[in-house]
């Protein structure tokens, strides 16, 4: 049995760390490191979802940032018809109305393209998964009234009664507590009854369906599950950057989703939010460093899959399970 | 128009089989799925594009870029391609994603930030009168659309005669269907693996350089059409590149002509106003849309590769 | 219990099964044997719903089942186990057994309970590993057990789906003299509670088992009968034995 110690303590240092460091950095004045933060949050959300198909159930989803978007379109269109008229029912500031929309819609988008996608395997997945987001970012580049691919600003946040999302300390504690919230939910899932047979058909499809288990169904409850939650970091991205356009769900988007997850390793429920962690401060690093920061940033990404199997958490498993025999 | 259109859509399409052709034929023989595709796209466009200014011949330019590109893919399959065989696709698609990156980077720095126009010779800036047609009057096509509509079909047979005639494409099929068969028969698979690699590789960067003077080189710019080829490969049956070139003058049609008559149409069941509205959305899905149902009805697409 | 006829499977031109007709009795223990590319793998896909047929039938317990997708047959009480051992590596052996408990339970969209401390799952698969023998080993990674062991988790979690009819495809499959025994005297166990139809290159093991056999020659059903007489046919022998020398 490997030692689990290390990682859960690495992953309670992080979660302190994830707010702490923001916070008493703003109470201290650098304001700036709050945006860092609450976007790293927020994509760990987002990457979290990902991994709820990749870690838990081996389905790699390269098209996933296509639900970034519909968050974050669900957002910015109601609000732009309630300030700019037109729209008829749709037009809103109501956040909850946001929230009920990009939930719906991911939904809706997860189950059909989920139920096509799934008919395939491997490769085909990959490649379909991809094609479905790309389609999506193609139609919001087509919509000018929605700025085509200059996209648009959001002039007003999603609006709740005791909640101001545009004061940035309060989004921030919605977003950290939104994430604390996924990842007890992602905990208990993986040990439930549907996780087991989630893990079932990640590591033996077809023996599962042996077994008498309908796998397809199991595998769109995920799908459409991972979709409507990266839908939420989406209302939640919308509201941070208050910009959207369809370059937040370009495929190379939802690749860099799946760096964040196979960074922190996907075994590990934990992983995707030291893997956004990673890839935010990185990106925050190198883009200051120099304008080619792609370079180092792609080589990165090579070195990472051809030399660090399982990622951070396996890398932590390895290093606990082999202190934990030295000990015995 | 529609002569036109043809014309255009046809050259989509051959553009698009160059791209895919390669695509499918890594993952048919090294169960490979390579992103990088797109940067050698781009490289060929760039490549291209300088050596044009360079010797002030867009065909010396093109006869030169070949030998280049092919090069530099030896360089990426022998130090970081080569090593992705063995893994599962997950990684082959983050580690190819990663050379995406430094790919671009690299053309960034070595370019500089913006694109980079290539100048056509005189004889190919002209237009070619057809005669007329039924629904046209007049058709006028420009020369150099009629080339790479030419030049693509030149490939395409090429790439049948070897992979249908040659022994390297009796191995190459050899390999598409059995791949331990082939270090069986004593064949040199890891030369044999560069060697498609590279091949695959020319073609995307053929690719780039024939649609150069149109559009001309600019960064990422195989990273849209990547997908596309995703696609036809898709529709096609991955691994076959008779479905790939049948795929590829699909889509490439379906395309083109979507984007061109589709308002005409759908005006004649809605109003012009809402016509103008749906017409570019459901024309940039239409691709999409079709390849929905062609896996919803065939998933391993219209031409599945015979029994692994 | 399971009523075939006529059933054909195609690659391109060549015909894996070919009109095979196939009727086995409740309670008997058939064995299906043949050469090498006989088509018995090819069978058992089919019966089990793993590949689809491209002619014929196949009735179980009264029931068309041509159709229907795998899981589907299994739920009916029609299980296999496989030929190349596939057992999830990563979880234990009891975890094993109860993804095919769960399985045969309903429905396992409950998110939020630890299956672990799901004791009424946990009792069954415990009480399924005590008769393959295996109950000692059950906290153990099944990626960590020996090939015979895991050949034994491989039939145990067939029998968690609660069958009516089990396909044993080649359970001897790699295993030394020791193992053979051991799965033999399970088996022997297990013969009269359930159906079975086995597919077994031992010869030992199929005529000490078997209560009927048919012989697949290239795809085809060339007789069926008892031990004895399977033994003495000339057909057979012609076809079959007298190739194996």
């Amino acid at each position: 049995m490997t030692d689990s110690r290390l990682p859960t303590g690495v992953a309670l240092i992080t979660l302190i760390l994830l707010a702490g460091v923001p916070l008493s950095l703003y109470y201290a004045g650098h304001i700036f490191w709050l945006d860092i933060f609450t976007r790293a949050v927020v994509l760990a959300i987002a990457a979290a979802s990902l991994n709820l198909m990749l870690g838990f159930a081996g389905l790699a989803s390269f098209g996933h940032a296509a639900y970034l978007g519909i968050g974050a379109y669900a957002v910015g269109v109601p609000a732009y018809y309630e300030t700019y008229g037109g729209g008829g029912m749709i037009a809103s500031y109501s956040g909850w109305w946001h929230l009920g929309l990009a939930l719906g819609a991911s939904a809706l988008f997860a189950a059909v393209t989920g139920a096509i996608s799934l008919r395939t395997r491997g490769i085909h997945f990959i490649m379909i998964t991809m094609a479905f987001g790309q389609m999506l970012f193609y139609l919001l580049v087509s919509i000018d009234e929605y700025g085509a691919d200059d996209g648009m600003t959001v002039d007003l946040t999603s609006q709740f009664s005791h909640v101001d999302l545009s004061d940035p300390v309060m989004l921030f504690g919605i977003c950290y507590g939104s994430l604390l919230l996924l990842l007890l939910l992602q905990y208990r899932l993986k040990h439930s009854h549907f996780g087991r047979i989630l893990a079932a058909i990640k590591q033996n499809e077809n023996r599962t369906r042996a077994l008498g288990v309908n796998t397809f169904y199991y595998k769109l409850t995920a799908y459409v599950l991972a979709g409507v939650i990266c839908a939420y970091a989406g209302v939640l991205m919308a509201n941070f950057s208050t910009f959207i356009s369809p370059g937040m769900i370009e495929w190379t988007r939802s690749g860099e989703l799946m760096f964040m997850v196979i960074l922190g390793g996907t075994a590990w429920v934990f992983g995707p939010v030291v893997g956004a962690m990673i890839f935010v401060l990185l990106e925050y690093f190198l883009a200051g460093l120099t304008v080619y920061w792609h370079l180092p940033f792609g080589l990165l990404l090579i070195l990472t899959v051809l030399l660090f199997r399982g990622g951070l958490g396996g890398m932590l498993q390895r290093i606990g399970a082999t202190r934990g025999e030295g000990q015995s | 128009m529609i002569a036109v259109q043809t014309i255009n859509g046809l050259q989509l399409g051959i553009l698009l089989f160059l791209l895919s052709s390669g695509l499918t034929l890594t993952f048919g023989i090294m169960d490979l799925i390579n992103l990088s595709h797109a940067s050698f796209y781009m490289l060929g466009a760039f490549v291209c594009a300088s050596l044009t200014v360079l010797t002030g011949s867009f065909l010396l330019a093109i006869v030169m870029a070949v030998p280049i590109t092919a090069f530099i893919a030896f360089v990426v399959e022998w130090s970081i391609v080569g090593r992705l065989y063995q893994r599962d696709h997950l990684d082959q698609l983050l580690a190819t994603f990663g050379l995406i990156l430094v790919a671009d980077t690299l053309v960034h720095w070595f370019w500089g930030p913006s694109g980079l126009a290539v100048p056509l010779p005189a004889w190919l800036q002209g237009q070619v009168s057809l005669g007329a047609s039924l629904f046209d009057p007049a058709i006028v096509i420009p020369t150099y659309r009629l080339l790479v509509l030419g030049f693509g079909i030149a490939v395409a047979l090429g790439l049948f005669w070897l992979v249908g005639y040659t022994r390297t494409g009796m191995l190459i099929r050899a390999g598409a269907s059995n791949r331990v068969m082939l270090s069986a028969l004593g064949v040199n698979v890891r030369l044999l693996f560069t060697g498609v690699f590279a091949l695959g590789s020319v073609f995307a960067a053929l690719a780039g350089m024939l649609i150069a003077p149109v559009t001309e080189a600019s960064i990422g710019m195989g990273n849209d059409i990547i997908i596309t080829a995703f696609v036809v490969v898709i529709i096609g049956g991955v691994g076959s590149i008779k479905g790939a070139l049948l795929a590829a003058l699909f889509i490439g049609l379906v395309d083109t002509f979507g984007r061109a008559f589709l308002d005409v149409l759908l005006m004649q069941i809605m109003s012009s106003q809402a016509a103008e509205t749906a017409a570019p959305a459901i024309s940039a899905m239409l691709i999409y849309l079709l390849m929905a149902v062609i896996l919803v009805v065939k998933p391993q697409g219209l031409f599945p590769p015979a029994q692994r | 219990m399971l009523e075939v006829s006529a059933l054909s499977k195609h690659y391109g031109g060549v015909k894996a099964t070919d009109q095979v007709n196939l009727n086995v009795k409740a309670g008997e223990c058939h064995a299906i044997i043949g050469p090498n590319g006989a088509g018995k793998t090819t069978l058992i896909g089919q019966l089990c719903g793993e590949l689809l047929s491209d002619a014929g039938v196949i009735f179980f317990q009264g029931r068309n089942v041509t159709g229907l997708p795998m899981h589907r047959r299994v739920q009916l009480g029609l299980a296999r186990s496989f030929q190349i051992t596939s057992v999830f590596d990563d979880m234990t052996v009891l975890a094993n057994v109860a993804v095919a408990v769960q399985a045969n339970r309903g429905h396992s969209f409950r998110f939020w309970r630890p299956v672990s401390r799901n004791e009424s799952i946990n009792a069954r698969a415990l009480e399924v590993l005590r008769l393959v023998g295996m109950e000692v080993q059950h906290q153990q990674l099944a990626g960590a057990l020996s090939h015979g062991e895991r050949r034994q988790l491989e039939i145990a979690m067939a029998l968690a789906t609660e069958p009516q009819l089990l396909l044993l495809d080649e359970p001897m499959a790699g295993m030394g003299a020791e193992e053979s025994n051991a799965m033999l005297a399970m088996l022997q166990a297990l013969k009269g509670d359930i159906t079975l139809l086995l597919v077994e290159h031992d010869m030992d093991v199929v005529f000490s088992l078997a209560d009927t056999i048919s012989v697949l020659v290239y795809g085809q059903v060339i007789e069926t009968g008892s031990p004895a007489q399977i033994r003495n046919s000339a057909t057979v022998r012609e076809a079959y034995l007298g190739d194996a020398g």
